[in-house]
């Protein structure tokens, strides 16, 4: 086994102050295999990461690079090493051009004066076509985020890397962007390139890799070859107890019923395109699904009064509503969670108190204009005991809680205002399996105690397991809806694509409704 | 700075949910103490309420302006104005009353010339979107100019005041000066209302992340406005002041005091990025820049030094605070 490693990790021991990420932990990578890196957040994964690319440095261990001990004394030394670590968070020069960004570390080691433009685009294109056609003039603020991650993996690349780490790296990836990602993942592996894949996502961990290594609590679990391993058998790894159900159960056929919560007709947020109409009935979880930039998001934050109306109109519970701000659809309980927890969702230097009172400070307010502090807490407590947010009191600073428990108060701050209807984008991106499970599980209960859930996901399994029904989107129109007994990942892909309409369909369905 | 250890029973006791800064009111307290002592053995002049007094005093107005620039800040804004602002206020107000105007209406059309000021850049922020450095460096040196073309560059005399007037600036109750006395009031009322007040929450939620003050359906850009309106506001009420206190309105008045007063909220916890700071912490910042010039006078130290050193206390204060916030995340 130790004849064919290229990295070797033994016995490696980091903290952090009070806070011990990592302890004595174990980790084998094999030349020319794709190892997935599992754990939830907190197991230490990027811990391991970072101390491999020469980010930070561990208190205890060795570290054998194809044989030899070495010491990572910074990330050029890891660069030099033929270490490259593609971030979980797309870190690159927005103004600068592909070129540019991808052979920045070049750059910076030229001793010549003056920049060698031609030469850049030239070397830069050669790298970049690798991976995908990009014209390596272009500024990077002008790509999609998919492809601004495949300038992060080529930038990695251009340092002749023999071990490629990459933390997360479909995490705002659409499937047919992963798919190509992982076409290119396996060109890396078949070229030599030693891959270390983080992810969370079982079905991409299986479809791609040879081997998983699962990490808890800062300690090594256990490394299992792919073939001889089940996705049940690596998240009870993960979570060191059983998950007996991933996802909660679906709304019974015989309690389903043709009450719609919310009616959206003919709406539209673009001049000249065509209206979107679809029904949210009571007591279930309509998912949403299409690619990324298919216009989810633009749609129901047009509902949510987030962007002005071309057209359409909006009906809840039987009644129309005007909604023309985020502040009317608030008072007419329809609330919406966006997507990006961190750039748009939570105030991550506040309380999560006030967090949680940001949606509606009237109801909390005197009548001199003051806060009633009183019934901020109590308001704060009701909804984070009801929902398990793991914190030391109502003062705690968002930013010091979980992925989960963050995402956790900022669906309370929703629930805060007694909504008829949520509408969540992406409530589980970024958030660990057991936080993950939670959510959904609250999801189902509101959908059971009659509150109207919209869910958007990019993630095809949590789609199809959370969803009762689900809303495929593909430019900006409505080409399928999909029962529960028709979902399938394929079935999805195919309307997402375009690749298929079935919308007339769908549209008959809803006028029965 | 201690996020994590506060309120196991919340909201008794609890400060506002906003509040992380204690620590750094207690350390400036401390600091100060420190000093204090140190002071009243180092001179016999430091620990008498004639030397306490002139101390307040000189930071009294400053303080007023200091309270808008704290919520500025707090709001993800910055005001490089202010002491153009002070100081046209006094030339407004001054010129109106020399021309047969009483001193009270004229003060108000001041406060209003610089709530105007105030609306005009709050214009540019919100509705232009330009951002709150370059608009207020603008409108600093154009306010200014302002001062001039109105005084014609020469100091306006207001020996004429009423004594009424006058003793806003010069009067006292007993041994505590008026201005001693607005200062506080005006400080413990916003200090108050940050808070407490519903109104200045949004101030919080708005600098601390704006697309999700958005998202929760906050007019983050009205909020902006506003406290930009304020902070003109409380700088023209300052300008008031020091005219009655001064009896004078000269067009050069007020000329760098803004980088006094954003290294007062600064060194008191208000953050350049949004989001944090108090009224009180800025208060303190205020206080320990004056006990210091203070010591450094009494001390016989060189003029020429003292702003060294009041840079150096900015930038050891900064650091620290960088240093906390690393190290927690």
């Amino acid at each position: 086994m130790t004849a064919a490693a290229i990295l070797e990790i033994r016995d490696i021991s980091k903290s952090f102050g009070a806070i011990k990420a990592l302890t004595g932990v174990d980790f084998t990578l094999q030349r020319g295999e794709i190892h997935a890196l599992c754990g939830e957040n907190g197991a230490g994964k990027s811990t391991l990461m970072n101390i491999i690319a020469g980010i930070a440095q561990p208190d205890e261990g060795a570290i054998r690079l194809e044989g030899k001990y070495v010491t990572i004394t910074s990330p050029s030394a890891a660069q030099r090493l033929g270490i490259g670590l593609v971030h979980q968070e797309i870190a690159l020069c927005q103004d600068a051009t592909v070129a540019e960004n991808i052979l920045m570390a070049a750059v910076n080691n030229r001793r010549a004066p003056l920049m060698n433009f031609r030469r850049l685009y030239a070397d830069a294109q050669r790298i970049m076509d690798l991976l995908a056609p990009i014209p390596v003039e272009t500024p990077v603020a002008d790509l999609s985020i998919s492809n601004q991650q495949l300038v992060e993996i080529a930038k990695a690349l251009t340092l002749e890397c023999r071990v490629l780490m990459l933390d997360e790296p479909t995490a705002a990836l659409t499937e047919t962007e992963a798919q190509r990602l992982f076409a290119i993942v396996r060109d890396l592996k078949a070229r030599g390139i030693s891959i270390i894949y983080i992810s969370h996502r079982m079905a991409e961990i299986f479809s791609l890799c040879d081997r998983v290594t699962v990490f808890r609590d800062g300690r090594y679990v256990a490394t299992d070859s792919i073939a001889s391993v089940t996705p049940n058998d690596v998240v009870r790894k993960m979570v060191g107890r059983e998950i007996t159900q991933l996802y909660p159960q679906k709304l019974s056929p015989e309690r389903r019923t043709d009450r719609p919560v919310l009616s959206v007709e003919n709406l539209s947020y673009r001049q000249g395109s065509a209206g979107v109409s679809f029904t949210l009935r009571a007591g279930e979880i309509l998912g949403v699904g299409g690619l990324i930039g298919a216009g989810r998001s633009e749609m129901v934050q047009t509902v949510c009064g987030l962007r002005p109306k071309v057209s359409g109109s909006v009906e809840l519970n039987g009644e129309p509503v005007s909604i023309r701000t985020y502040s009317d659809a608030v008072r007419a309980g329809l609330v919406y969670l966006s997507e990006d927890r961190k750039a748009s969702g939570l105030f991550l230097d506040l309380s999560v108190a006030s967090n949680i009172s940001a949606l509606d400070l009237r109801k909390l307010t005197t009548p001199l204009g003051l806060l009633d502090r009183r019934a901020e807490a109590k308001q704060a407590t009701d909804l984070v005991v009801r929902h398990g947010v793991r914190m030391s009191g109502l003062e705690t600073q968002v930013s010091t809680l979980s992925g989960g428990n963050q995402q956790k108060v900022a669906i309370a701050r929703l629930l805060s205002v007694g909504p008829k209807v949520v509408i969540l984008d992406e409530p589980t991106r970024g958030v660990d399996v057991g936080a993950k499970v939670e959510i959904h599980r609250l999801l189902r209960d509101l959908a059971e105690r009659g509150i109207g859930v919209i869910v958007i996901s990019s993630e095809l399994p949590e789609l199809i397991g959370l969803s009762d029904r689900v809303l495929v989107i593909h430019e900006g129109a409505i080409v399928g809806e999909l029962g529960a007994d028709e979902l399938t990942e394929e079935a999805i892909m195919l309307l997402a694509s375009g690749l298929r309409q079935q919308r007339s369909n769908a549209r008959q369905v809803q006028n029965v409704a | 700075m201690d996020a994590e250890i506060k309120a196991s029973a919340p909201g008794l006791g609890g400060r506002n949910g906003l509040r992380l800064g204690s620590m750094r009111e207690a350390g400036l307290i401390a600091i100060m103490l420190a000093l204090c002592i140190a002071m009243t053995f180092a001179s016999p002049h430091f620990l008498t309420w004639g030397n306490f007094r002139a101390m307040l005093m000189s930071f009294s107005i400053e303080g007023i302006v200091v309270v808008g620039m704290t919520i500025l800040l707090i709001v993800g804004g910055i005001d490089l104005s202010v002491g153009s602002v002070v100081c046209f206020s006094m030339v407004v107000s001054g010129a109106l009353f020399l021309m047969g105007l009483d001193p009270w209406t004229a003060s108000l059309i001041g406060i209003g010339a610089s709530a105007l000021i105030g609306a005009v850049m709050g214009f540019f922020v919100t509705v232009i979107g330009l951002n709150h450095f370059i608009t207020s460096l603008a409108a600093m040196v154009i306010v200014r100019g302002l001062c001039l073309v109105i005084t014609k560059g020469t100091p306006l005399s207001l020996f004429t005041l009423p004594p009424g007037f006058k003793a806003i600036g010069q009067g006292s109750f007993g041994n505590v000066p008026y201005v001693i006395v607005i200062f506080v009031v005006v400080v413990a009322i916003f200090d108050f209302l940050l808070r407490r007040a519903t109104a200045f929450r949004k101030v919080f939620y708005t600098g601390s992340n704006e697309k999700a003050a958005q998202f929760s359906g906050i007019k983050t850009k009205q909020v902006k406005f506003w406290v930009t309106v304020l902070c003109s506001t409380l700088a023209g009420f300052a300008g008031i002041i020091y005219m009655s206190r001064f009896g004078a309105a000269t067009p050069t008045f007020g000329a760098g005091m803004e980088l006094n007063i954003i290294a007062a909220a600064v060194i008191g916890g208000a953050s350049l990025n949004g989001g944090s700071g108090t009224i009180f912490g800025a208060i303190l910042g205020m206080a320990l820049l004056s006990v210091v010039t203070s010591s450094l006078i009494l001390l016989d130290v060189s003029v020429y030094w003292q702003d060294m050193i009041k840079g150096c206390i900015l930038l050891a204060a900064v650091s620290i605070d960088h240093f906390l916030h690393r190290r927690k995340s």
